[in-house]
């Protein structure tokens, strides 16, 4: 039924319609917290905007069901209905299904479900109790019957507004069976008639089960400029199931499509980054030219300006390379907006009073890390709420109020961006990790531990002191998982705690993925990109100083802790490298929490690597994280630190 | 998938027109190449070797910015590796949307190649391994070998590969 041009406009529509989704959800949870009325028109905008565009872009079942959600708004508006959390509850619900119908529209599938038709219900019957309660509007016509007479009567200028009356039945049509009657009663002589303009009316009896709302949807575009009535000719009892409603389920499932969704290929850019980039284009354009007049050659008069050629070049160049990342770079804000709902959620659910304080939205950075950083963010917020933040009751014995503060913080600091996740909960409870690391063997009773230590073993693969595994953490698959993933990003995550203070996690990432800064190592002739954030040091070691265990490992003395020797050339088979450790170099590295000595030749200098990916034409390949390509046009592998580190360990276990 | 599509391709155009064929040399035989699958043909140029790659797999090169893997062919094929000349090139090619250099010693032809001069590969005394073979046809006097490309760089040895390796790499770190 939807050609293809339409399909593509149903994207960009789609698109759309989940930033005004978002909207209403902010605003909506904004109101809860006591907003202004401002904030119900901006709500009522988004779910207009949505409707019109649902009808347009050949989705009824949609903009019948904004329509339902619409009236309710409208009474709020017009100040009939005053805001409650009951409707706010049913409206983010409504949110929630809407992003689901969006989902299942993007993938083809049919619109609606039990728990749209259930949400229907429930609106309607919000409807129904509130105006009978108030008196303020005569009973409603019923909402739904077997059968349907609509009078349609276009006034005469409608089609001059690009409004076919064939397309309204046509598409009356699929609500049931019709039986269409022209009205010719209008119908000028032929000298007068003017053949622009509209002068039939029909009488259409719609045969088969249909809501009001749903005929009233078809001639939404023709509003003002016809007359219409709908009358039903069978009334049927209004059927308003009240769903069962099963919110948490929804919301998990409205999250994940959420997530889908912001994972989409696109980009929106502000105009201005783009006109910058134009400028940009522009000079390099032009010293292009002024470098071309260099082609018949160079005399020593000329070498000034040559020379200064040149360093315009690097300079556009370099903005050039800045500007071209912007684009990519997107506010941290689309994965903070999640929060204020989810932590709405978790802490009713958990009988916690928590306020959300979110700070840096505005900060910017990479969509790819933006992408990924959402799961480690959302698994802290949990695990700060569930095991954080104390129930009231708690907290007042602790002389703290009853509200909790939870929150999350993005700046921007040095090249890296940090987001920290911080509430003043109780903070961790040192006596029950060490309990439980000596059970699980990872520590010998009666060690002594420093708080670094002891928040590091919080990070150790299945670890959780909770006794009790709740629906929302204590599963044990937390926290290693987030420093899995945040590594995998270039990253760290720190934590410090303060007993009966609350929590600080500290996530660092680098600003984008798209380019790193790099040491160049030599093995054997060869060149390797160690990154830069990963280097800890590096030194030159005697020979004496490599302790050679059993099983062929080797480990060396660095700061008071032995560090495993991973000999690039072999992991690698380099030939022709440097095996004598004190001829050659160790970089101790950092990565997924551990440190490793990476054995080279030497180094040969710092450069700016541009990350290729190796696996678009060829394969992963272990210890490596991707490719760059250096200044003679060669490529050059760029070591996986964190991978390597992991490899390390994996013997160890083995 | 794509390699089912591709020679669902490429046998109903034999039915119909006869397929381009470029010709490359390789230890005094002929192979070969669909035209369609030729993206294009450099000079030889040291390429940067990569670990844990199988042994015909030289390396990768820069190709306008793409990594680009690259395979010898006389190695992937078992023949001695003769030493890089002149006329020794790199066959860029794409199969199902991925790219990779072939080395052979030199670029011949383009040959017009009818559906019905193709024969079947008897099991014969070549140097090839018939598998990488898609069927033979002679031109006067000589006899062309047809390159399957597809098979060249097959996915299903990157996969068994990736299997095998984080072992192999273990045991090569603790060698």
């Amino acid at each position: 039924m939807v050609n293809a041009a339409l399909a593509q406009f149903q994207q960009v529509f789609i698109e759309e319609s989940l930033e005004g989704l978002d909207t209403m959800e902010s605003s909506l949870l904004a109101l809860d917290d006591g907003g202004d009325a401002e904030l119900v028109h901006t709500i009522f905008r988004a779910a207009h905007s949505i409707k019109g565009g649902a009808a347009t872009f050949g989705l009824p079942e949609m903009s019948s069901f904004t329509h339902e959600a619409e009236s309710l708004l409208d009474e709020v508006r017009g100040g009939k209905r005053a805001i409650d959390g009951g409707i706010v509850e049913l409206l983010l619900r409504t949110v929630d299904c809407l992003r689901g119908m969006f989902a299942r529209a993007r993938a083809g599938e049919p619109l609606n479900d039990a728990t749209a038709e259930g949400l229907r219900g429930e609106l309607a019957a919000m409807m129904g109790r509130g105006t009978a309660a108030g008196g303020l509007q005569a009973r409603r016509p019923a909402d739904q019957a077997d059968a349907w007479t609509i009078r349609f009567r276009p006034h005469a200028g409608m089609l001059a507004g690009g409004n076919d009356p064939l397309r309204l039945i046509r598409e009356l049509a699929g609500l049931g069976e019709l039986a269409v009657t022209a009205e010719l009663d209008r119908l000028p002589a032929l000298d007068k008639l003017d053949p622009t303009e509209c002068h039939l009316g029909w009488t259409i009896e719609l045969a088969g089960p249909a809501k009001r709302a749903d005929i009233a949807a078809v001639f939404d575009w023709v509003e003002g400029e016809c007359e219409l009535a709908i009358e039903p000719k069978h009334v049927v009892a209004a059927t308003a199931p009240p769903a069962a409603a099963a919110p948490v389920a929804d919301v998990a499932v409205a999250r994940a499509q959420r997530e889908t969704s912001a994972e989409s290929g696109t980009v929106r850019v502000a105009i201005d980054k783009i006109d910058g980039l134009i400028n940009l284009v522009g000079e390099l354009v032009i010293t292009q030219s002024m470098l071309d007049t260099f082609r018949d050659g160079v005399d020593a008069s000329r070498l000034a300006l040559l020379e200064q050629g040149l360093a315009q070049l690097a300079r556009h160049t370099r903005e050039l390379q800045e500007s071209v990342m912007g684009i990519r770079m997107l506010p941290i804000a689309s994965v903070f907006n999640r929060f204020p709902r989810m932590v709405r959620d978790i802490g009713q659910k958990l009988g916690k009073q928590v306020r959300l304080e979110l700070v840096g939205e505005h900060t910017e950075l990479d969509k790819t890390v933006l992408e990924k950083i959402g799961d480690p963010l959302v698994h802290l917020v949990r695990n700060a709420i569930d095991h954080g933040l104390e129930l009231p009751a708690q907290r007042r014995a602790a002389g703290k109020g009853d509200i909790g503060t939870l929150r999350l913080e993005a700046s921007h600091r040095g090249g890296n961006i940090v987001v920290e996740v911080s509430d003043d909960g109780a903070g961790l409870n040192r006596e029950a990790i060490v309990a439980k690391a000596v059970q699980r063997g990872l520590i010998r009773s009666g060690e002594s531990l420093g708080d670094e230590a002891v928040a590091e073993l919080i990070f150790q693969p299945g670890f959780s002191t909770v006794a009790v595994t709740t629906d929302l953490s204590g599963r044990g698959v937390g926290m290693d998982v987030v420093r899995r993933n945040v590594a995998d990003l270039g990253g760290s995550v720190t934590i410090r705690s303060t007993p009966g203070k609350g929590c600080v996690f500290t996530i660092t990432l680098p600003l984008t993925l798209a380019i790193i800064d790099g040491l160049t190592a030599a093995v054997g002739g060869e060149h390797y990109i160690v990154p830069l954030v990963s280097i800890v040091e590096s030194v030159q070691l005697k020979r004496e100083a490599i302790k050679t265990v059993a099983g062929g490992g080797e480990l060396f003395r660095f700061r008071g802790e032995y560090l495993p020797v991973i000999r690039l050339h072999e992991l690698f088979g380099c030939p022709d490298a440097v095996r004598a450790i004190d001829e050659g170099l160790l970089i101790v590295v950092e990565g997924d929490g551990a440190r490793v000595g990476l054995f080279v030749d030497g180094l040969i200098g710092q450069q700016q690597a541009v990350v290729k990916s190796l696996e678009a034409n060829y394969r992963r390949v272990n210890g490596v994280s991707g490719a760059t390509i250096l200044a003679d046009g060669s490529v050059a592998l760029i070591v996986d630190v964190a991978g390597m580190v992991r490899m390390q360990s994996r013997r160890k276990v083995a | 998938m794509s390699h089912s599509a591709n020679t669902a391709t490429a046998s109903a155009a034999e039915a119909t027109a006869p397929v381009q064929y470029l010709t490359v040399n390789l230890a005094h035989e002929e192979y070969g190449i669909d035209i369609l699958a030729v993206r294009e043909i450099r000079g030889w140029t040291p390429v940067t070797r990569i670990p844990q790659a199988p042994h015909y797999v030289l390396g990768v090169l820069n190709l306008r910015g793409a990594i680009v893997p690259v395979l010898d062919l006389r190695l992937r094929f078992g023949v001695v590796r003769k030493e890089y000349g002149a006329t020794t090139v790199t066959v860029i090619v794409t199969v199902a949307g991925r790219h990779f250099g072939v080395v052979v010693d030199a670029v011949s032809d383009v040959l017009d190649v009818a559906a019905a001069d193709v024969r079947p590969v008897p099991d014969m005394g070549t140097t090839v391994d018939t598998e990488y073979l898609k069927g033979l046809t002679s031109l006067a006097e000589r006899m062309v070998l047809l390159l399957d490309v597809d098979r060249l760089l097959q996915p299903q040895d990157a996969q068994m590969l990736e299997a095998a390796l984080p072992a192999a790499a273990d045991v090569q770190a603790v060698a």
